[in-house]
């Protein structure tokens, strides 16, 4: 079993989707020859030739092209460098992407899947900051993940490239070379969706995803020390979002439940987290719901960190919900 | 050009027009609803491109697309079937008038954003280049479109990496309501290709024949390894950019010097000329374009129960 850290999961679900399935294309800003700016993408040009290549800046072009090589039998993995350059290029996910197979009953597909990474880092600026996973889970038509893990990384890039749906795969950089650990690299691709029990304790379902689950983690460490005891349930794909083992979790949390995102707090999917819910009848007493204020994302790191939760703000907010 | 092959593009655009004419009236009486772009006037760059096309090739279209459906040889009735709501049409009625495609005849979709589907386009290319078809792609769209950075993009991207890809502008010299020589400081639009390292030529898109020869020429060439090339195609269209649009920003001499060049005008005179009995011609076609949509309107409602599947796989 390979030690792998999150980018080279990433390198490595890559490389075994292009030996497996022949149909696969690699491409993108600077994926090839460069390796990719995070050099998530190295080496792989090297080993696949022509089926891996660098593409002008042009998200449209890029995302157009995988829809069109797609529906004619590609199965494209495409990279937007930054998940905020998406923006210039929406048409092509949200009116195009997303209705060919609905639009054709089923005639036409756009099996891609587009790479990205998001949120913020120090000193990046506020249009290279943002979380914008609710954009795609307000689209219906597309899938949506982003992994936390290097061993989700690895799995979920393979069960999005397998899947015959348009799948979003959001990474957050801060990742790419965080400590390598062991990864099963060589399990049959996975259904897509499904969620992870990081930890289980009875007060509360704190239920979270992308890198800021670190921070839930090392935050209900911490209050486990002063024991208050919490379940973090991990749900890295959105859509398909693991409503059913929310549900099931917070019938053994007695209804607490409490939602952490990095993206920003209003039309967050974290508040269709708690609608769903309190529509399923299994909350008791009101949620809680942390993410990042609503405002912009100012470069300088200690603006930045005022805005966006850490594990010490996650502490503090959870202690003061579960204890009051 | 013989008088048969004209007489034949005679046919083929009476069809396109005929359906036309025949979605307009069915509008007119509520059959059809909502929003419908028609393409008359503009029939001679379907009937004349769309020869260069094979069986693996792949076409993209927009929202005035209906001729471009037809010319790559999709049935009326189902085409009707789609723009009447029907379960029989080519998408059971999801992609109306303006979004539908039907592959099953190298029709990849129109596309009801303007200069939306120019990068599908170059995909399919792109995907021809691996699955060993070497498929041509081509992608019409508007004068309007031009204007669009995402036509730009696509364009680049095609002429970057050589795909065989013709990029066919109809510049009917609107873009939607406004005139297109209002927009652009430099209305020589085939410089843009030119520029982007493309062949690109301006052609009377009203002459079926000069559309076919050259979309040829410029398909042989691509297919050859020659890369992605431009045609702008000249025409009019003889009615409002949508079904309601009263075309207060054309004026009455503006619209009467178009009818006298249109495709059908034209071509009828020439063949006249040589003897042709026209009437004939589009008296049968009518004929053909009047079952069609008496057979369409006959047919079962789209599938309400179904109207949740297909969204994922």
């Amino acid at each position: 079993m390979p030690e792998l850290n999150y980018s080279g999961a990433v390198n490595a679900a890559l490389r075994r989707c292009l030996e497996e399935i022949p149909e696969t294309l690699l491409y993108g800003e600077d994926v090839a020859k460069p390796g990719g700016v995070h050099g998530v993408t190295r080496r792989l040009w090297k080993d696949f030739g022509d089926r891996v290549f660098d593409t002008p800046i042009s998200e449209s072009a890029i995302l157009g092209s995988a829809i069109g090589a797609a529906m004619l039998g590609r199965r494209p993995i495409v990279e937007i460098m930054w998940a905020d350059f998406f923006l210039v290029a929406l048409d092509q996910m949200v009116n195009q992407a997303a209705n060919v197979r609905y639009i054709s009953e089923g005639r036409l597909t756009a099996p891609l899947v587009v790479r990205t990474q998001q949120g913020n880092s120090p000193g990046a600026c506020a249009q290279h900051s943002q979380n914008l996973e609710a954009l795609f889970t307000h689209t219906p038509g597309l899938r949506v993940a982003m992994p936390s893990t290097p061993q989700d990384a690895f799995d979920i890039m393979v069960s999005a490239v397998y899947s015959d749906d348009p799948v979003v795969v959001i990474d957050n950089r801060t990742l790419y070379f965080g400590d390598k650990q062991e990864v099963v690299t060589d399990a049959a691709p996975a259904p897509i969706g499904g969620s992870h029990l990081r930890r289980t304790g009875d007060t509360a379902t704190v239920v979270t995803w992308g890198a800021i689950t670190h921070q839930v983690l090392a935050a209900a460490d911490r209050l486990a020390e002063e024991g208050v005891q919490v379940t973090v349930l991990e749900t890295p794909w959105l859509n398909p979002f693991d409503h059913d083992a929310l549900h099931q979790s917070l019938a053994s949390t007695g209804g607490r439940l409490a939602v952490v995102h990095e993206a920003n707090t209003t039309g967050g999917f974290g508040g269709e987290v708690i609608v769903r819910a309190l529509e399923a009848g299994v909350l008791s007493g009101r949620p809680l719901r942390i993410g990042t204020d609503d405002s912009r994302i100012p470069a300088t790191p200690e603006l930045a960190a005022a805005l966006i939760p850490g594990a010490d703000r996650i502490f503090t907010e959870l202690k003061q919900f579960l204890t009051r | 050009m013989t008088t048969d092959r004209l007489a034949a593009d005679l046919r083929a655009m009476w069809r396109i027009r005929a359906f036309e004419e025949k979605i307009q009236a069915l509008h007119k009486n509520g059959d059809v609803r909502g929003s419908v772009h028609l393409c008359i006037g503009q029939e001679a760059g379907p009937v004349g491109a769309c020869d260069a096309l094979g069986e693996p090739d792949a076409l993209f279209a927009t929202y005035r697309g209906h001729g471009w459906a037809i010319g790559r040889g999709t049935p009326l009735r189902p085409l009707f079937a789609e723009l009447l709501g029907r379960a029989t049409g080519v998408n059971g009625g999801r992609g109306g008038s303006a979004h539908f495609s039907a592959p099953e005849y190298g029709f990849y979709g129109e596309n009801s954003i303007v200069g939306g589907g120019a990068s599908h386009a170059v995909g399919a290319a792109l995907a021809g280049k691996y699955d060993g078809t070497d498929r041509l792609a081509m992608t019409v769209f508007g004068d309007g479109a031009m204007n669009q950075g995402a036509v730009h993009e696509a364009m680049n991207f095609a002429a970057v990496f050589g795909l065989p890809v013709l990029f066919l502008c109809e510049n009917n010299r609107y873009s939607e309501l406004t005139p297109i020589r209002d927009m652009v400081r430099n209305e020589q639009l085939t410089d843009r290709a030119t520029a982007l390292g493309m062949p690109a030529t301006r052609i009377d898109g009203n002459d079926p024949a000069v559309v076919r020869e050259t979309v040829a020429d410029l398909a042989e060439a691509a297919r050859e390894g020659g890369g992605p090339a431009f045609v702008e195609l000249t025409t009019q269209r003889l009615v409002g950019h949508y079904i309601g649009d009263v075309q207060q920003y054309r004026t009455k001499e503006d619209l009467e010097a178009d009818a006298l060049v249109e495709p059908i005008v034209v071509a009828t005179k020439k063949l006249a000329e040589s003897g042709v009995d026209t009437d004939a011609i589009e008296r049968e076609v009518r004929e053909e374009v009047e079952t069609a949509a008496r057979q369409a309107l006959a047919d079962p409602a789209a599938d309400v129960s179904k109207v949740k599947e297909h969204l994922y796989a």
